[in-house]
């Protein structure tokens, strides 16, 4: 019994290879560079909720708890040195002043324990600054460039995010919709890890210039693992 | 019933101009109709329940035509009567029958519709000049309840007329109204309400819906019953062999393709014949199937609620004109709309419910004292038992019983907020108030105090949203505790959302032409109609679906249309889900398993249905009037648990939901599991009988109550039905909007991101109101928990387990439909064929 509880709690999650660099993707929807004990994660829309809410929609204030809470666990278990966030972290510029003080001492906390990059997305060009972590525009690694918004190919080597993948696939005619990492091996672009971020599927036209053709795989976010689908194997919404 | 028609009333009641109106025609006005003008003198209000073609609608409108006729001199335009119905259709019609006894009497009587297709300058017409009699829908009662000036435009309503209210007062519709009937109340005090309704089995509900209810005890309108009409005829359709050919029906389907020759026939034999069918899928299939028919080009015509509204005009025009030989309608045309010279009514599928049934029947023949025709045609031998029960109970005039509800959150929500929109309001006052409608006289002060909350920030535990509030404090005077809509943008929020009807998410079918040189999205052709979205969702260009009547061909999806071009093939590639929409009535469901019982009864069965029952008790056993048959079988390297509770696929598939749970943790190893209206069928890897047998597992463990309990909750937190009733409740409550402003949001982004929101909330504040709101739902709708209670309580010990070598024939219909639950090509619906005569061969095998 105890055996087969430690064989479910370190799945083998499948990994993606990026221009010679090998990442693990996990089912949270982030990215993870073991050797280097990076973690990356894109578009966590922090205060969505609230933005909606002072247009008179006011849905449930707990967004931002809940993505810090995915973090935070992920952080516990992998403990890395260095966490990137790909942009669009903050909603809009009134996140911060619109943020419980409760929720932005978790942000602070987790920010100060590590290695903290705000990459600045179109959401919040100018991060704020009072939750500790470098804002860069860019990031570069060996071969790899993490930016929020992925520019038309060739770009060998991005990490990107902004466009929120997602994927569908029919399984014995069930549809089935997901959140997805899309990748043709020199690139990569990061589903939105946020609790209210929606999703745009990798067959719109927006990501034609990106991954041209239809040779690339959607790594689709299961439950419990990551699971690569071809791209000509895809539906579109 | 037997509520006694009031001492027979004088027929001087009348103002002369009526009465001299009725000699002209040679008519006596009827007793019900001038009771309903006695009660009306003495300001009361009253139920009247009629049965169709017993001049409803003119009882109802007597009283105001008489006091109307009585005016004397100019007056400024104000309103009379106000009329409801649930069908915009149905008050256009009514308003027609209507203005022909207004004009022959010479009376000067404004009589004028407004539903969501009267146009905008009309509509602010009526605001500032109203009608003597306004024709209207719940949803616009509300809206113009929400308007600032709605004291002055309803302060001189005398009289309410609400049509078909058994058909909407047990509904979030009929919440919403009951919410607006309580406002007028306040409005126009001394306010009549006038219900009309078919039978119902409880008319109690209904004459305490229609009064204001006081803070102690109940108060109940009178009630005025109409002798019933003549006793309909209603045959049940069943194959005739002649002799040559083989008698047929079907193991299981619901297209009743089978017998659509003999629905020809019948439509050849009468004059106008209504084809009423169970969803929109089996109405266009039908109407396929009677064109391919059709060799006399008979004018045959299709009308349902997904048709545009240009296309369902132009057959309701054709029906008056008495052009068309047949209309195949879905419940779209269940009610009272006057249709004239149908002389048939044809059922196709079972009726579900008696209820439904007798509603349905008297759509032929509107006079009262000849009998309304109609065939049933079940579409399968489960189905042919539903037929002959339902026959039975309508020739008894039975009617279901009717589960009552308690108002609903998410409709309050919207209400307050519509409410706000109007005036200020104190909490305190509007809390009487709403508590004065019938169906939310239990509401808790403290509840109301969290749907207001809700209202103005989201009512959430973590209070972030104080500024950002939707209510505001009115604060004119010292003590004013009254709340008002924060700003017009609140105001035209309401406005946009107004309504409980939360359709499925639907696309737009447009015609395009094929090979056309222009893109896909390059607009211009002919707009078809709506259909679902999750239908959409399933096809891939190129494949072809029944829509409209024509076999189209997907193209593709542009924004929130969906492109067809008009295909070659006699057959669709996509089969549509045939699966009832209603589920099967209590009522119904018992005497079904009385017939079953009572052999004495299948006399009137046809021959194979009696044979499959004599099979049935030769190898297994029957089910019992009280008891729940449980059988037992291998079949294919799986073990069969099938059981007959008869309850409807609703409650079934949520027994299968609980049922599974509980095997698996036996260590059943079930695989899966598929609910039908009458059985449910789970396949296991481990035999349950045995199990049983053995005291693994007792089958009255498995099938014990408790299952109700934390199985119930564990399964709901991992359920999609939830999310669903939750998009529906947010949407009803005004939390998501059905669109923003300016901005077009599809039913897809809205599915989408409500699953988020529900994720978050369900794990955040699992107790905020609206996660109630949608639970409450659930468990009366999607998941029928009311049902799985009472039948798991009336089976308590009265299980009979039946261990099988092999499958039963009772079970072939459901094991039948276990390939068609997913949508597969031709090459799925021909292999299963060959399965299905298989497994008839092995159920029917004598040894």
């Amino acid at each position: 019994m105890l055996k087969t509880r430690s064989e479910t709690a370190t799945p083998a999650h499948p990994s993606l290879t990026v221009c010679g660099v090998a990442f693990d993707l996990l089912p949270e929807g982030a990215a993870w560079l073991r050797q280097e004990r990076l973690l990356v994660v894109a578009d966590l829309h922090f205060e969505k909720g609230s933005a909606f809410a002072a247009r008179g929609v006011a849905l449930p204030p707990y967004d931002t708890r809940a993505t810090i809470a995915r973090l935070e666990t992920l952080v516990a278990r992998l403990k890395p040195q260095t966490l990137v966030a790909l942009g669009d972290s903050f909603h809009d510029g009134g996140a911060e002043a619109r943020m419980d003080a409760d929720d932005a001492a978790r942000i602070a906390r987790l920010s100060r324990a590590l290695d903290w990059v705000w990459i600045a997305g179109n959401h919040d060009p100018e991060p704020p600054q009072g939750f500790g972590g470098a804002v860069m525009a860019e990031l570069r690694l060996g071969p790899l460039t993490f930016r929020h918004e992925p520019r038309p190919a060739p770009a060998a080597g991005e990490i990107a995010g902004h466009l929120h993948p997602c994927a569908a696939v029919r399984v014995r005619g069930r549809r089935l919709r997901r959140r997805c990492f899309a990748s043709d091996g020199t690139r990569m672009i990061m589903p939105a890890f946020g609790a209210y971020a929606g999703g745009l599927n990798v067959l719109d036209a927006a990501y034609d210039a990106l991954l041209p053709g239809l040779d690339f795989h959607a790594w689709m976010m299961g439950g419990r693992t990551v699971v690569p689908v071809a791209a000509h194997r895809l539906e579109g919404d | 019933m037997t509520a006694p028609l009031p001492a027979m009333p004088q027929a001087g009641l009348l103002p002369p101009v009526l009465s001299r109106w009725f000699e002209s025609r040679g008519w006596h006005p009827r007793a019900h109709q001038l009771a309903l003008v006695e009660l009306a003198q003495a300001g009361k209000s009253a139920l009247l329940i009629a049965p169709t073609g017993a001049g409803k609608t003119l009882a109802g409108f007597l009283p105001s035509l008489a006091e109307l006729s009585m005016r004397e001199g100019r007056r400024k335009p104000a309103l009379h009567t106000l009329y409801i119905s649930p069908l915009k259709a149905l008050a256009v019609d009514v308003k027609r029958n209507l203005e022909m006894p207004v004009e022959e009497m010479g009376l000067s009587i404004s009589i004028e519709t407004r539903t969501g297709d009267t146009p905008q300058n009309r509509r602010q017409r009526q605001r500032r000049e109203p009608p003597d009699i306004l024709m209207t829908t719940p949803e616009q009662l509300a809206l113009l309840l929400s308007y600032p000036d709605a004291g002055d435009f309803f302060g001189s309503l005398s009289c309410v007329v609400l049509d078909e209210l058994h058909a909407l007062a047990n509904s979030k519709r009929g919440d919403l109204l009951a919410l607006g009937l309580a406002r007028l109340a306040k409005l126009a005090p001394g306010l009549r309400r006038t219900g009309l309704s078919a039978t119902v089995a409880e008319p109690g509900a209904l004459r305490r819906y229609l009064m204001p209810q006081p803070e102690a005890g109940e108060s109940l309108s009178e009630i005025v019953v109409a002798p019933p009409g003549a006793t309909p005829e209603i045959s049940v359709l069943t194959p005739v062999s002649d002799g040559a050919e083989e008698v047929r029906i079907p193991w299981s389907g619901h297209s009743a393709r089978h017998a659509l020759p003999a629905v020809y026939d019948a439509i050849r034999a009468n004059r106008t014949v209504l084809v009423f069918v169970n969803t929109r899928a089996q109405a266009e299939v039908v109407f396929q199937e009677l064109w391919r028919l059709n060799e006399d080009a008979l004018p045959i015509a299709l009308h349902h609620g997904s048709l545009s509204a240009e296309a369902r005009r132009k057959v309701e025009a054709a029906m008056a004109a008495g052009t068309l030989r047949a209309v195949v309608c879905t419940s779209t045309l269940d009610l009272g709309i006057d249709w004239g010279e149908v002389d048939l009514v044809v059922n196709m599928g079972a009726p579900k419910g008696a209820s439904r049934l007798l509603q349905r029947i008297g759509r032929a023949n509107h006079r009262l004292d000849e009998p309304s025709r109609a065939l049933l045609v079940p579409a399968n031998r489960f189905e042919v038992l539903e037929c002959v029960a339902a026959r039975a109970a309508a020739l008894e005039g039975a009617q279901d019983g009717m589960v009552s509800r308690e108002g609903a959150l998410d409709v309050l929500a919207q209400h307050v907020l519509g409410c706000a929109c109007s005036e200020p309001f104190d909490p305190d006052d509007l809390y009487a108030e709403v508590r004065s409608a019938a169906p939310y006289r239990a509401l808790s002060r403290e509840d109301f105090g969290k749907v207001v909350d809700f209202v103005s920030t989201g009512g959430y535990a973590l209070k972030n949203y104080d500024r950002f509030a939707r209510l505001r404090p009115n604060a004119k005077a010292d003590g004013d505790m009254r709340l008002r809509a924060a700003s017009p943008s609140v105001v035209q929020q309401y406005r946009m959302n107004v309504g409980t009807i939360v359709e499925a998410p639907m696309l737009k079918v447009r015609m395009v032409k094929r090979g056309g040189r222009k893109p896909l999205g390059a607009m211009g052709g002919r707009y078809l109609g709506e259909i679902e979205e999750y239908f959409i969702d399933q096809l891939a260009p190129g494949d072809t679906f029944l829509f409209a009547g024509h076999v189209l061909r997907f193209e593709g999806l542009a924004e929130t249309e969906a492109l067809v071009t008009k295909s070659n093939s006699a057959e669709p590639k996509v089969p549509s889900y045939y699966g009832g929409k209603f589920p099967l009535s209590t009522y119904l469901a018992a005497r079904v398993r009385r017939m079953f019982a009572h052999r004495e009864e299948w006399t009137a069965l046809p021959a194979p249905v009696r044979e499959w029952l004599e099979i049935q008790a030769w190898r297994s056993v029957l089910p019992g009037e009280k008891d729940l048959l449980v059988e037992c079988f291998p079949r294919n390297d799986r073990f069969y648990l099938v059981c007959y509770p008869f309850e409807g696929r609703l409650a079934h598939q949520t027994l299968g939901m609980l049922l599974t749970r509980r095997l698996d943790r036996a260590g059943a190893r079930p695989m899966g599991f598929i609910a039908s209206e009458y059985a449910l069928a789970i396949w296991c890897l481990r035999d349950p009988g045995l199990m049983h047998e053995r005291h693994e597992l007792p089958v009255g463990e498995l099938f014990a109550e408790d299952m109700l309990g934390d199985d119930l909750d564990a399964w709901l937190a991992e359920s999609s039905l939830l999310k669903r009733t939750f998009r529906d409740c947010a949407i009803i409550a005004g939390l998501i909007e059905r669109r923003y402003p300016g901005q077009e949001k599809t039913g897809r982004q809205v599915t989408f991101s409500s699953d988020l929101i529900y994720n978050v909330l369900r794990e955040h504040e699992p107790d905020h109101i609206l996660l109630r709101a949608t639970y409450n739902d659930a468990a009366t709708g999607l998941l029928d928990v009311a049902r799985v209670a009472g039948m798991l309580k009336r089976i308590r010990g009265k299980i009979r387990l039946k261990r099988l070598d092999r499958v039963s024939p009772l079970a072939v219909p459901v094991l039948l439909d276990i390939g068609k639950v997913s949508v597969g090509g031709e090459a799925d619906e021909a292999l299963l064929s060959e399965a299905a005569d298989d497994l008839i061969a092995e159920a029917t095998r004598l040894v």
